[in-house]
């Protein structure tokens, strides 16, 4: 596996870490991507086995062609050397440093990933970094974080711990959550980078977790973290590009063949010029409607 | 000898018992003959004794074939209450040919076998101790086992000659007419009965429930019972089906569901009018939810719905998603309570429903199966009889009949805890390939490759991920290897028949 910096990342599962069937199975669901965790999901005396557990994992399981993720064990916890040791051996996507404070620590997160790579001889720059943001501080510090590294994959709100950091819990309508989301985005987007925004575990409460997936989509936000894989066709259904869309975004791409087929720079479509992120969004939007099986391999759009 | 699937059969065995080897899942058009049961004459206005004893004096003797049927499932008080009697009387050499047994009645079944009042036994399946104990060689003469619709052809053409028939009924009148859908021990159906008690030569019914005559809608007649036996319980409502049907939130039986749904609606067979039966397992009562959801949205109804019975499904029949049931057992409260109070849920008896030497069974009308496996192999022959450790631990069940569906889909996760589920040769068939048409697994769908017309169908569907068999089983032994061959001995334990009367496949008794 190598880190790939841009592909489509609209479902990110959380899978514990420590518990082997669904690691196995993890694969199955179509999660674009799984994020394999060693902290929060795995008890104290469990770290050592979790880590095992997820390195051969790596290794063998067959996870359908997504993303693998590992959140690793804080900078402040005796875990951390270890388990950022093996997630580069195992040869990981994207290791994810929790409660990111600074760009500081993922400056140290990449020196450290690159220390292993030198001593097992892997090939450096092949694992991406992610920062979940957690605290007031983090937000903060957001554009820093965002840009700390050229291996920035991208950043995560988690919403539990960040709420209680701000002296507040989760709410069923998210406003505690609306500096640090837009803040999160902002630094994102400025740095080039993917934001996911927070889990929703309530799963008994499938509208309200709609609610808040097409109001984080609304916003710009590249995708969700999720705790339930029943969330994965939900999360991809508000994603879905309209038919509308997929139209315009074809003819985008048929003027980018056109201006090319006649040598010129200048794409223009229906006399207007077509801009750098007109031509990015429709890339986008072709890339997703493939994902989800809403065109054929003709680009007809063939719905749901 | 060989037989079609590949099973080495024991000659001496075979000749012993005049068996023949499995050929094919086509019946045919052969010319049968039916036996008719001896009556005892009686006007049988009042038919009602106190003494199950003296009714099992009068009517049992040494060599004899009795029968039960299954209906209460756990909650069943009439097996045990006989067999107490017939072995205290000391009956010896007994052929037992129940519908099925469930596991309340292994004890007395072991017991009986151990007192050599039961030397002989058919039955659809066995499971706990009672299965092990036929494996390990408990049972000197090899068990039978027959599908629900080969033990009605089996009763029909004198193969099991049912001497006596001691059928438990929630409800009953002095002359013998009896349903199971009134009484405390209510079970829905009575339709692996029905066969017992028109072929039977002497009809015994239990209840707890004498009501006035005539009873009706009667399920089981006048003109074929000879003794109703009051008793104090037949039995305990509260374990014969499931209570509240729960849909499962398990997500790969969701996934597995979803994906068996998406066979279904791509399907040639989808539209107005179809046909369909499930099961009762987890993921079969998630694909009656994600094809009912299905249906609204498409606006197709079903001409009807087949099988044991669950509550999800006579909600679809309620919704007017489903015109008829027909209705050979219920596996919950729900779906018995329905029977009650529904004309368009029909009971149906073992041979209508299955039986293959007939002038046409229902399942022949049926588009669409949905059934689970034990084990499937690359050549889609399914196991739903042995486990992982070669010891018997299932039920044929309705699997072979209704496996004649025009399109029959096999739901099994790649692998269960270290057991791989695709192999590339299952422990012991039971349902041939040959009438399994695709493989739903949490990896991909497999399409048996006779199935060319579903192959194109369903290779247009950008949605199923369709592979090939022989990949899923080697993705299942790659999840967990490859095991060590289970040991037998030679001896047979029990014989698989196939639903013409054929084995299909012998179980031998596992080595300690």
């Amino acid at each position: 596996m190598t880190y790939i910096k841009n592909r489509l990342r609209r479902t990110m599962m959380f899978v514990p870490g420590n518990n082997p069937a669904m690691v196995k199975d993890a694969g199955i669901y179509g999660a674009d991507s799984i994020m394999l965790d060693l902290e929060d999901a795995v008890s104290l005396t469990e770290k050592d086995a979790a880590r095992m557990l997820v390195f051969n994992a790596i290794k063998t399981v067959d996870f359908g062609g997504a993303e693998i993720v590992v959140r690793i064990n804080g900078q402040d916890t005796p875990f951390y050397d270890e388990d950022v040791k093996a997630m580069v051996r195992a040869g990981v996507d994207v290791i994810r440093l929790p409660k990111t404070e600074s760009a500081d620590m993922i400056q140290k997160l990449v020196t450290d990933i690159e220390n292993v790579e030198k001593e097992y001889g892997v090939e450096k720059g092949s694992i991406g970094v992610m920062a979940a943001i957690e605290s007031a501080k983090g937000v903060l510090n957001t554009p820093e974080i965002a840009t700390a590294t050229p291996l920035m994959m991208g950043l995560a709100v988690s919403g539990e711990d960040y709420t209680a950091d701000m002296h507040t819990h989760r709410y069923p309508d998210g406003r505690e959550l609306e500096f640090a989301r837009n803040m999160v985005l902002q630094a994102a987007r400025a740095a080039d980078v993917y934001a996911f925004d927070t889990v929703f575990s309530n799963m008994n409460d499938t509208e309200g977790f709609y609610r808040e997936t097409r109001y984080i989509y609304e916003l710009g936000y590249d995708g969700k973290s999720l705790v339930n894989p029943r969330q994965i066709p939900m999360v991809n259904e508000v994603f879905n590009p309209s038919k509308e869309e997929i139209e315009n975004a074809m003819a985008v791409q048929n003027a980018i063949s056109e201006a090319k087929a006649k040598g010129s720079g200048v794409i223009s479509m229906n006399g207007k010029m077509v801009d750098k992120p007109v031509v990015e969004k429709a890339n986008r939007v072709i890339e997703t409607a493939k994902a989800s099986n809403l065109i054929d391999e003709e680009g007809n759009y063939i719905g749901k | 000898m060989e037989n079609k699937v590949k099973r080495n059969l024991p000659d001496e065995l075979m000749s012993d018992m005049k068996l023949k080897p499995f050929e094919s899942v086509e019946v045919g058009n052969p010319e049968i003959k039916r036996i008719a049961p001896k009556v005892h004459v009686t006007t049988g206005e009042n038919k009602v004794v106190d003494s199950l004893e003296e009714v099992i004096k009068k009517t049992l003797k040494d060599g004899m074939t009795i029968s039960f049927h299954h209906h209460f499932r756990n909650g069943d008080f009439a097996f045990n209450k006989v067999m107490d009697l017939i072995i205290k009387l000391g009956y010896q050499n007994l052929t037992l040919a129940p519908s099925s047994l469930t596991s309340v009645m292994n004890d007395k079944v072991i017991e009986a076998i151990q007192k050599g009042v039961i030397t002989n036994i058919t039955s659809s399946g066995m499971r706990g101790t009672l299965g092990d104990f036929v494996s390990h060689g408990g049972l000197k003469n090899p068990v039978v086992f027959r599908s629900h619709g080969n033990r009605a052809r089996s009763i029909e053409e004198g193969e099991i000659k049912v001497d006596v028939a001691f059928l438990g009924v929630p409800n009953s009148d002095p002359a013998g007419n009896a349903n199971g859908q009134e009484g405390d021990a209510v079970f829905g159906s009575l339709g692996y009965a029905l066969i017992d008690a028109q072929y039977a030569d002497n009809v015994v019914l239990l209840t707890d429930n004498i009501i006035d005559y005539p009873n009706t809608p009667a399920s089981i007649k006048q003109t074929q019972v000879d003794y109703v036996v009051k008793v104090d319980q037949i039995g305990d409502a509260d374990k014969i089906g499931s209570g509240a049907t729960r849909f499962t939130k398990d997500p790969k039986e969701l996934k597995i569901a979803e994906m068996v749904n998406q066979v279904i609606v791509n399907s040639p067979y989808y539209k107005e009018g179809f046909s369909f039966q499930t099961g009762s397992g987890g993921a079969a009562l998630a694909v009656t939810r994600y094809l009912r959801q299905s249906m609204i949205n498409d606006g197709i109804t079903a001409s009807f719905a087949l099988g044991g019975i669950t509550k999800p499904t006579t909600d679809l029949l309620d919704e007017g998603l489903v015109k008829k049931i027909m209705d050979v057992q219920d596996f919950d409260k729900g779906a018995a309570a329905s029977m009650a109070k529904n004309r368009n849920q029909q009971e149906i008896d073992a041979s209508w429903y299955a039986d293959p030497h007939n002038k046409g069974a229902v399942v022949n009308n049926l588009d669409v199966a949905i059934l689970s496996a034990l084990q499937i192999d690359t050549d889609f022959n399914v196991n739903v009889m042995t486990g992982s450790d070669g010891v018997i631990r299932g039920a044929i069940g309705g699997h072979q009949d209704a496996a004649n569906a025009k399109m029959t889909i096999i739901t099994a996760p790649l692998v269960r805890g270290r057991n791989a589920t695709v192999v590339p040769s299952v422990e012991t068939v039971v349902t041939p390939g040959d009438s399994i048409d695709v493989l739903v697994t949490e990896r991909g769908i497999a399409i048996n490759p006779k199935r060319k017309d579903l192959i194109e169908a369903f290779s247009k569907v950008p949605d199923l991920n369709i592979v090939d068999i022989t990949e899923l089983q080697q993705m299942a032994e790659k999840q967990v290897g490859v095991p060590k061959p289970l040991e037998y001995t030679d001896r047979t334990v029990a014989l698989i028949q196939y639903r013409d009367g054929t084995i299909i496949d012998t179980i031998k008794q596992v080595k300690d």
